[in-house]
């Protein structure tokens, strides 16, 4: 690791205010992924701002009923949430299903939508990896490319995006609230996150000089009925092969309310949107749970070891919407 | 015979083990509270005044020439004290002049490659560097900025692609490459009924939760290493070779190893290159690898591909059992692993065809590892025993059972014991077996298809020989001292058992010592063979001391009265009996003894056995694999202490289970490098994967062996993959003939 300086901000101004002024910062919170990574020689900074003190914490229904979750909250509070649990399910199965309880008492919501790639060519200084070392080339491409995406993919990457969270935040239309000394902006979260085109190395939306301060979720009625599947390579522990954040509403049979989003097949949390606009109004039947799935990945362009992904994210997506639809008529 | 439950955690035992009652008791493991509490120290945890830190530098291609290696930036960062390379390293004696007869050279050193004394480069990942500073933090920042430029060669680095250049390997002495037994090919032509298989396994990697670490130790030409071994003697004597020291100037400590599983048994690169740069900073030197590293530079068990046949009379009995086997070997070293070994002796087929090919890649050396041989060869033969059983229409159990051997099928040794017909049965009852319908893909719970398999477990018996010294002092306390291995399965604790009711004496009055060179000389850690080997020399120094106590005590009419007495009575602090010694006319007796022992046991077949039962569950929609149930039924001899027995194999279950259902190296064939470099990319099993695990044993003592004891470390992990794979066919009707069984191939 290389020696850096280390700063505790004592309140969000100056934290805001160190990062204009200086060059090559990194906020740390959790760190749970940079510490990994500064460890490995992925990321060296030179100054670390340690941001654990900021009042970003909080957790609070605002009046139009608006969930909005403090930055700093840890992923394991914000899963044990009553208000989350009860609304929106499908995000705190999510968070659960990912990592580890350790992890999950220390990392946090900014820092799980910041985390980066776990592509194994991006970890391997001696591999070439584009977003590691820009204009260096892709060695995941033509090589071992379990974890890579086969949605959202350029020739320069292909690297997924490892968040379970992002999936069910993607599918709940979040909003990311961003601060920086300019003022605050609100980015929706299917913006956040960046497909990598030609500069896979700018992975969000986030300027150099901004901080996440909190996430707001919008009232989404159709989300307390909502589920999140994640298939992998070992029964825990394990980042998804496929992932399915999934609400579903159904009147007379026919689908009135359907939010669909994928992880672990694309280089962002995806949303389905080709799937859920022929879902909408259609019949609740595996037929269709499944043609519409087989749209959402007909753009897939797989690798040689994860073309068998484009079925899975098929079948988990019927799989989940059949459930969840047998869950509604049961109750 | 009886039999226990085991299933769970079995209470503890107090204090209150009755004189002449350790044996057989599951008394708790003697370093067991010392190690959750932290107290218990690990090699690299061992501290000297002025040590410094190293850390180690790789190669980045897999076979090539060292153009130039430019240390300047590493040697920059403040608190490097040096970076040596093959430029600037200290010269030590060369591998390959080493006597491999004293020695058994390469095989020791795990590789016949000279770290930092050559510009040559046999692997991606070979340490061709090293950095020392005063902290780690300064070592590890240093060691990235060593820039290397190579001259690549063409390198071998892709084991599908290099079938073709597989040779047939000769063997040695221990082990055939090739066994031949009537004519198998024509056998299997005319079989009423046959199956001709391709399986494949790949390459596996140890893990053990304590990466490897050595300190070392120079005072003039005295070398002391702390080092994670699971052979402390042949480590001693090997450094003392290379450095050119007598080797009673070397001084091997390896009190406590964090988990081996054979990935220490080899004198792998930190060892060597610690106790090189010690050598050239004049200061203790701690390497300890890191996860990577070790995944770079420390061996592995080799992948590989096979071919098994088999034909049979429509009633089910064998004419015919063929496996051609491809395994490879590094460049600069690896071992021959003997995967052919179930098909050689599990079965009575009239006509019998095996052979051992090898290709020789450009891939770090590979090693042994947990089961060398049987862990593979029984995947193979008992995943296709079950295809046969489904081509017959028949119990797969039955089709064992109706060829159980009356000697072993290669050579015609009577087995000393043979209980695989109970071991089936006795674990078929317990776990329902008849419950199960043969018919594939019949049981189902909601989304999970429901599957049960079993297999054959096996592994052969191999017993060394060790020294060992027994004190009785006139407190009534006994020392027993043995240099031999504790690995984290209760080594120190067994013996302890044994020594207390030799000597009848209480088992808490007996301490003893090992993991130290300076001791008694013990055997390496591996092949199953400590409990017994060690046991043999415990059992006749007990035996030797006790005579002589005996004596003691008629002299001092004191017969009849605890042992102790008679030392006291003669005012004789202690009394002390030995087997073996480390004079040179010891050595010779501990050869001979050796050569005795080796002999008398190969009169005889010996190997420990069982039967592997599982259920799995695989998810209809997603191909999820879960293994529900798990039961192994042993015949493993006499168990001395249940509980670290039942701990011994259930953990080997649990190894069998990582290579059944997740763990693969992942060698990238364009280019070699090992990018399954870490717990991130190589996937162990976890707790979840993992049901309740029950074991058993049918607890009948080897009459061949000390106390009946039949080594117990491996063969638990034998027969896994194979019951997991044949479970999955029953919930399914897929045939997985490549490992590991992910997801994707359920499909």
């Amino acid at each position: 690791m290389k020696p850096f300086s280390y700063l505790s901000a004592p309140d969000t101004a100056t934290a805001l205010r160190t990062i204009a002024d200086s060059e090559d910062v990194k906020f740390l919170a959790g760190g749970t992924n940079l510490v990994d990574l500064m460890r490995e020689g992925i990321e060296h900074p030179a100054t670390v701002i340690d941001i654990t003190r900021l009042p970003l914490t909080g957790i609070e229904e605002l009046p139009d009923g608006t969930i909005r979750v403090g930055a700093l909250v840890t992923n394991s509070r914000l899963a044990a949430d009553p208000l989350i649990r009860t609304r929106y399910p499908v995000l705190a199965k999510a968070i659960l299903l990912g990592a580890s309880a350790q992890l999950r008492n220390m990392a946090t919501v900014g820092g799980n939508l910041l985390q980066r790639t776990r592509c194994m060519y991006f970890y391997d200084e001696a591999s070439a990896c584009n977003k590691r070392a820009p204009g260096s080339g892709c060695d995941a491409i033509g090589g071992f490319s379990r974890g890579s995406a086969v949605l959202g993919a350029s020739e320069h990457c292909i690297a997924t995006h490892p968040s379970d969270m992002a999936v069910a935040l993607v599918m709940l239309d979040a909003v990311v609230e961003v601060e920086s000394v300019h003022g605050i902006r609100h980015v929706p979260i299917a913006e956040f996150h960046r497909v990598p085109g030609d500069t896979p190395h700018i992975e969000t939306a986030l300027a150099a000089d901004e901080l996440i301060t909190a996430i707001e979720l919008p009232p989404v009625p159709a989300a307390a009925h909502s589920s999140y599947r994640k298939v992998r390579d070992r029964a825990s522990y394990a980042f998804a092969l496929v992932s399915v954040a999934a609400a579903l509403a159904v009147e007379d049979g026919r689908i009135t309310e359907v939010r669909l989003a994928l992880g672990g097949v694309a280089t962002k949390p995806w949303r389905a949107h080709i799937a859920e606009e022929l879902l909408l109004g259609a019949e609740a039947t595996d037929e269709n749970f499944a043609r519409a799935a087989a749209a959402e990945l007909a753009p897939a362009l797989p690798q040689s070891d994860n073309t068998f992904k484009i079925d899975l994210a098929q079948r988990t997506v019927v799989a989940v919407l059949r459930k969840l639809n047998a869950e509604r008529s049961a109750s | 015979m009886t039999t226990h439950t085991r299933t769970g955690s079995e209470p503890g035992v107090d204090a209150s083990v009755p004189v002449g009652g350790a044996v057989g008791r599951p008394v708790d493991r003697r370093d067991g509270n010392a190690k959750v509490t932290g107290a218990v120290r690990f090699s690299a945890e061992h501290h000297y005044p002025n040590l410094t830190y190293a850390m180690l530098v790789h190669a980045t291609v897999a076979r090539g020439t060292i153009t130039r290696i430019d240390t300047t930036a590493a040697a920059a960062v403040p608190g490097v004290v040096a970076v040596l390379t093959h430029l600037n390293a200290p010269r030590i004696r060369p591998v390959r002049n080493h006597n491999i007869v004293r020695d058994l050279g390469p095989s020791v050193s795990g590789t016949s490659l000279d770290y930092l004394n050559t510009d040559q480069v046999f692997w991606d990942g070979q340490p061709i560097a090293v950095v020392v500073a005063e902290t780690s933090a300064a070592a590890n920042e240093a060691a990235p900025l060593v820039e290397v430029t190579y001259d690549p060669l063409p390198a071998r680095v892709d084991f599908a692609a290099e079938q073709t250049n597989a040779t047939p390997a000769k063997g040695d002495l221990t082990f055939a490459g090739r066994t031949k037994k009537g004519d198998a090919e024509k056998a299997l032509a005319a079989a009423e009924v046959s199956v001709d298989l391709r399986y494949t396994t790949p390459g596996l990697q140890h893990n053990a939760i304590e990466p490897h670490a050595t300190v070392a130790v120079w005072d003039g030409d005295h070398l002391t290493v702390h080092d994670t071994t699971q052979s402390i003697n042949q480590t001693g004597r090997y450094l003392a070779w290379r450095f050119g020291v007598p080797a009673s100037r070397v001084r091997v400590h390896a009190e406590f190893v964090g988990g081996a599983f054979g990935a220490k048994f080899a004198v792998w690169p930190g060892t060597v290159i610690a106790a090189m740069a010690a050598k050239a900073v004049g200061r203790p030197v701690r390497l300890a690898l890191s996860r990577r590293a070790v995944s770079r530079a420390t061996g592995g068990r080799t992948a590989s591909t096979n071919r098994i046949a088999l034909g049979a009379t429509r009633d089910g009995r064998l004419t015919s059992l063929i496996q051609d086997s491809v395994t490879r070997t590094g460049s600069a070293g690896g071992l021959l692993e003997a995967t052919t070994s179930p098909a050689r002796h599990l079965y009575g087929a009239q006509n019998m065809l095996t052979r051992q090919n090898l290709v020789p890649m450009d891939l770090m050396p590979n090693t042994w590892l947990r089961a060398p041989g049987e862990a593979i060869g029984s995947f193979v033969l008992e995943s296709a025993m079950d295809e046969l059983a489904y081509e017959l229409s028949m119990d797969p159990i039955a089709l064992r059972l109706r060829n159980e051997p009356a000697t072993d099928p290669t050579g015609g040794k009577k087995f000393s014991q043979r209980m695989q017909r109970e071991a089936f049965e006795r674990g078929a009852e317990r776990f329902g077996w008849a419950d199960r319908n043969p018919e594939p893909r019949s049981m189902r719970d909601g989304e999970w298809l429901v599957g049960m398999g079993t297999a054959t477990a096996y592994h052969p018996v191999v017993r060394l020989v060790a020294d060992v010294k027994v004190r009785l002092s006139d407190d009534g306390s006994a020392l027993v001292q043995c240099g031999f291995h504790e690995m984290g399965m209760g080594a120190a604790t067994v013996q302890a058992q044994i020594a207390a009711d030799a000597l009848g004496i209480a088992y808490e009055k007996v301490r003893v010592e090992y993991g130290d060179s300076a001791l008694p000389s013990g055997p390496m850690a591996g092949n199953s063979n400590q409990t017994a080997t060690v046991a043999t020399s415990v059992l006749a120094a007990c035996a030797e001391l006790t005579r002589k106590v005996s004596a003691l005590a008629r002299r001092t009419g004191t017969t009849g009265q605890e042992p102790a007495a008679a030392l006291r009575a003669a005012r004789r602090p202690f009394i002390e009996a030995s087997v073996g010694s480390a004079t040179r006319f010891g050595a010779l007796g501990s050869q001979s003894r050796f050569l005795t022992t080796f002999l008398k046991d190969q009169r005889w077949s010996k190997a420990a056995r069982g039967a592997q039962f599982c259920e799995v569950r695989v998810n209809a929609d997603t191909g999820e694999l879960r293994i529900s149930r798990w039961l192994g039924m042993f015949d493993v001899g006499r168990v001395i202490n249940p509980k670290t027995a039942a701990s011994q194999l259930r953990g080997a279950v649990v190894m069998g289970i990582g290579m059944a259902l997740s763990e693969q190296s992942l060698i990238d064939p364009r280019n070699g490098r090992t990018m399954s470099a870490g717990l991130d990319s190589y996937y162990v099993p976890v707790h979840a994967d993992i049901p309740p695990i029950d074991v058993d044993w049918l607890d009948e003592p080897d009459k061949t062996m000390p106390l009946g004891i039949i080594g117990l470390g491996e063969v638990g992990m034998t027969g896994v993959a194979a019951a997991v794979a044949n479970a999955v066919h029953h919930a399914t009707g897929k045939r997985i003939r490549d490992l590991p069984i992910t997801l994707d191939k359920l499909l």
